[in-house]
Parts: structure tokens; sequence; C-alpha cells
């Protein structure tokens, strides 16, 4: 079994988000850059399918030279090789072209995303892999588990879930609950070093066109003052909901 | 050119979230100079016609086989067609599970533009620019469709509803679901009564000030009588208190409701990207220094143990009033 497992290259969870060059570039100036958290619980997932039914395990980031760090962590975590689409991943539909095209030619029998990556949140690529590989696609999906050429999911619906299954080749859109968080694992130094032997292979990348173009940033509109209300008095907070909010 | 609005339904149900979905479209269209048509998928028990109070004269069918049990690629192709078959260069759809799952194979049978994570009316028509949440809420963008065609799917809550009169004329239409092989959906499981996340239109959430998973019962009393939906931060969710499904926050859903109440959550940065999009917050937390005041429009300082149930008995004392 091969699966692919894609990693986004995003700035870490805690990042102040600020915006450059006359608010058209994202400032990534002392910006730590992580594993794109949904990829993570993926790649945990993928590395247990290693372990336990002996599958190997690709991971792919399509990004400049700067995100070898991120392939290399995930490589310490225990994928057994790694991509690099050496290109700027400028739109959703670019990318998907790139994975689409390195799956193809690596014959793997799953690929596993992210629902979303947590710096653009468009929530595209895997859908728009899935489409142009004419493979299904299992969104938000929560549970996996593969017995054979078949496979039986887990997903996230409006308000509660979803059992379903799928035959392979498949991709996914995989967020928390393929794992726990308890399940991710931290690089060990063993791990560390090994990655440094492991293949990292850089492609070039095929062509396409991105369909988006990427216009002004902007920060949210700063909200006014906190409006305190006494505990003793939820009375006024009420009456603020109702005539000043009117959200009640 | 048309603009094609998906209209999407739940066993056969359809909610506020399949209007706003029909008002989009039709003020869209309307900034676009044309008409907006309405696309429903599967055996309806609700009467379509009333996209009519939204905008939208005219609303096509597909029912069968084909569409009882949902697949990403099936559904993307079959709107596709439709959108093709009445000459529609945009297609909306309101951020669901599901329209998320479709979205993108939609925009790759279409040769689209796929605009996703929109927050509001598109800002221009040419080019076709919209304005999208970026990373988790802390910022925006502004993005332009290159292609001719596009895609936009906009976050739930982003322009409400505005009712007027009128009905539209509903038939039924054909579309093939593509060769893709397809899910096979084995069980739906819903919980019941509750109002799911994102859509909610008023939240109150839970984090760890609450101190065991056995206090929920106040917070479940208040969201009652708000007729609200119910989150929780990530510890919470993590250390398995409330379920996944209702972590609010950067790494969980992100939510954009009328009213959103924190209660015994501190306001870590990833929390509040979650949550920071909704219009009104408000933050109950016996800790003065809590930094969610600070992104709150009202405070209470105090024990959630004590100011929750006054919350509530207030809230009620209210609508027996009104």
């Amino acid at each position: 079994m091969k699966v692919l497992v894609c990693i986004s290259h995003v700035p870490d969870t805690t990042s102040k988000i600020n915006f450059t060059n006359n608010n058209t570039e994202f400032d990534k100036n002392g910006v730590q850059f992580v594993i794109n958290p949904y990829d993570e619980f993926g790649l945990t997932r993928a590395v247990w399918l290693k372990e336990k039914q002996g599958a190997s395990v690709t991971v792919l980031n399509v990004g400049t030279a700067e995100t070898e760090p991120t392939l290399r962590k995930a490589l310490a975590i225990g994928a057994d090789e790694a991509i690099r689409v050496d290109a700027e991943p400028t739109d959703a539909f670019f990318v998907a072209q790139q994975i689409a095209a390195v799956a193809k030619e690596g014959e793997y029998d799953l690929i596993i995303a992210g629902r979303e990556s947590i710096d653009y949140n468009g929530g595209q690529v895997g859908g728009m892999v899935a489409a142009l590989l004419k493979w299904p696609f299992i969104n938000a999906c929560v549970g996996m588990e593969i017995e054979g050429d078949k496979a039986s999911f887990t997903r996230e619906i409006d308000g509660g879930k979803e059992k379903l299954s799928a035959p392979l080749p498949f991709v996914i859109g995989g967020q928390k609950g393929l794992v726990e968080e308890s399940d991710l694992r931290i690089p060990n130094m063993r791990g560390i070093m090994q990655a440094r032997k492991k293949p990292l292979a850089v492609k070039e990348a095929v062509d396409a066109e991105a369909k988006t173009k990427v216009g002004d940033f902007a920060k949210p509109e700063p909200k006014g003052a906190v409006t305190m209300v006494d505990a003793d008095n939820m009375e006024e907070l009420v009456k603020l909901l109702h005539e000043k909010a009117k959200v009640i | 050119m048309s603009v094609l609005v998906y209209l999407e339904n739940w066993e056969g149900k359809f909610k506020k979230n399949t209007w706003e979905a029909a008002l989009y479209a039709s003020k869209t269209a309307e900034m676009l100079g044309t008409e907006a048509i309405g696309v429903t998928i599967g055996d309806l028990e609700d009467d379509a016609s009333k996209a009519g109070q939204f905008g939208i004269n005219k609303v096509l069918s597909l029912k069968g086989d084909d569409f009882r049990q949902f697949d990403a690629n099936a559904f993307g192709a079959a709107l596709n067609e439709v959108a093709e078959a009445q000459g529609a260069d945009t297609i909306i759809l309101s951020g669901t599970f599901n329209a998320k799952a479709l979205a993108p194979s939609l925009a790759i049978y279409a040769e689209a533009a796929l605009l996703t994570n929109v927050t509001a009316l598109p800002l221009s028509a040419d080019p076709f620019t919209v304005k999208r949440g970026v990373f988790s809420s802390k910022g925006f963008n502004d993005l332009s469709a290159s292609a001719s065609k596009r895609v936009v799917v906009f976050v739930p809550n982003s322009i409400g509803l505005e009712e007027s009169e009128g009905g539209a004329e509903v038939s039924e239409t054909s579309a093939s679901t593509g060769d893709a092989p397809r899910v096979s959906v084995q069980e739906v499981d819903r919980v019941k009564g509750k109002i799911p996340l994102p859509e909610a239109e008023r939240v109150v959430s839970g984090g760890r000030g609450l101190k065991g998973p056995e206090n929920w019962g106040m917070l479940e009393e208040l969201a009652e009588v708000l007729d609200a939906g119910t989150a929780c931060s990530k510890p919470v969710s993590d250390m398995d208190w409330r379920p996944h499904s209702e972590h609010v926050g950067q790494t969980g859903i992100a939510i954009k409701p009328n009213l959103y109440v924190a209660i015994g959550i501190s306001g870590a940065i990833q929390h509040l990207a979650g949550v920071s999009a909704s219009n009104t917050i408000v933050v109950i937390n016996k800790d003065e220094e809590a930094p969610f005041f600070k992104a709150a429009d009202f405070g209470i300082v105090g024990d959630a143990f004590e100011v929750v149930p006054k919350l509530t008995e207030a809230i009620k004392k209210f609508k027996a009033n009104n």
C-alpha cells in the first residue's frame, strides 16, 4: 500500500499575522512555520498504516526550498520519503494539478490531505485532486480503516456524522479524529537523525495556470472598548443585548 | 450568463442556510445584471417555491436514485451540467460540510475559479472579486477570479436574510453524475434537537473554567433559552469533555454567529481565530485579566457557576415580557 500525504507549510497557530509590501503580501518576518495541523493528523494516521499494515508513506509539498525543514520534520515523524514540487504555490488549482501529476506517476493507493490549511483556509486542494484523478473524495474525515481494496470512513456532516465506504484509490480531507491530539508525535533525536538520510526528491512543476489572483490583505477592524456589566445585574446585560447589540 | 445557486436540503428539508444562499445569489445576479436560478438535489419534503421570497424565480430539481446519497464528485458533476445547460457562469454555495466537499470537483469540471471562505457579497463584477477570510479570521483578502467562470462558497451568516413576496416556479431536470467511482453511505447519524455549528445564529461556548463535563447542564440551559448552539474550546474537546464537533477555533470550526457567549474561556489567540468574526461577543470569566475581554463587546467578571444561571433567568424573564 502506497500512501501519499500532502503537507502544507503554514505559520504556527500562535503567530501574529501582519501584512507587508503595501498590504499585498503576508509578512513572514519572525514567523515560525509548521506542518499544517490538519495534515499532521493525517500524517500520523499514515505512519500507523506503515507500522500496522506495512504501508509506505511519501510526504509531498508544493513549495520553494524554504519548506524543506517542514518536510524533514514529517520524515522525522515517520514518513519514508519526501517529494517537493519546486514552485510557488500560487493557488489551489495550481497545487492540485501538481499533486495529481505526482500521484499518477507514483501509483499511490490513497492520498491524505488536510481538510484545509490554516493559512489561506481554502479547503480546496484535496477535492480538486480527487476530481482530477476521478477518485472518491471524503472530506472532513474523522475516521479511516483500510482492508484490502476497500476502506470505511467516518466523516463530519452538518450536525452529526456519517459512516461510508469507498474502493481504493481515494482522497481524504482529514482532521482531528483520524488520530487524537495525544497520538501526535514529536520527532525524537533518532527520528531527526534518520530523517537526514531519507530521500527528499525535488521535482519540476507541471504546466498549470492559477485561476485566481490574490489582491490586497487587511486585518480585521479593531473592536471598540468592551462594556463591562456587573455580575449581579444580568438584567442589564439582557437589556444591552436587546437594545444595543440587537441580538436577542 | 446567469447565476446558479445550490439550494441544499437535509432529509428533504430546507434551512435558513438554503435561503441565505438564495438571497446571496439573487443579489449577485442583480450586480451582474442577470437572473439567478436555483437547483435542488434529492427528494424534497419542503416546497422549493419559497426561493421566490429571496429573489429566485426558477428552481430546477434533480431527483432519483443517483441523488439519494451524497458524493462529492457526483454532485459536482451534476451541478456543472445544470450550470452549462442554463448558461450560468457564476455558481453560489453556502459553506456547509457537503457544499465544501463538492465545490472543488464542481470547479474542476466547470474549469472555474473557486472562491471559498467568502465573508460578504462580491465586491466587484469585473474583475469578479470577493472578500475572503484568511489566516483563520486573523486577516482578510480580496481575491479575483482569473477564469471566466467562478464558484463562490460563502461562510454561513455572512449576509443574513431579508424576505419579500414571491414564489419560484419549480420543475424537474436531469443531469449525469460523471464516471468517478462513488462512495457508499452506510449510516447517517445526526444529533436530534441541537442547532448545528456553524449555521447557528447564536452560540454558547464553554472552556476549562467550567471544571468538568458534568457542569455543562447550566450551559445547555442557557443555550436552550437563547435558541443557541453549543460549542467548546480546544482543551475541552481534547480532554473529551465535549465532542470534537463542538470545538471552535483555529483548528476546529470557524463560526460567524450574531451572538457568541464565551464562558470560562481565557481567549487564546487560536480560539479567537475561530470566533472573532462573531457580530457580538459576551465573555464571562472570573479572571479580569483574561485576554478574551479585549476581544469582547460585553464582559462580566464573575464566577460562571453564579453568573450563568442568573443570565438564564434574566433571559427567561425578558422573553416572558416581550
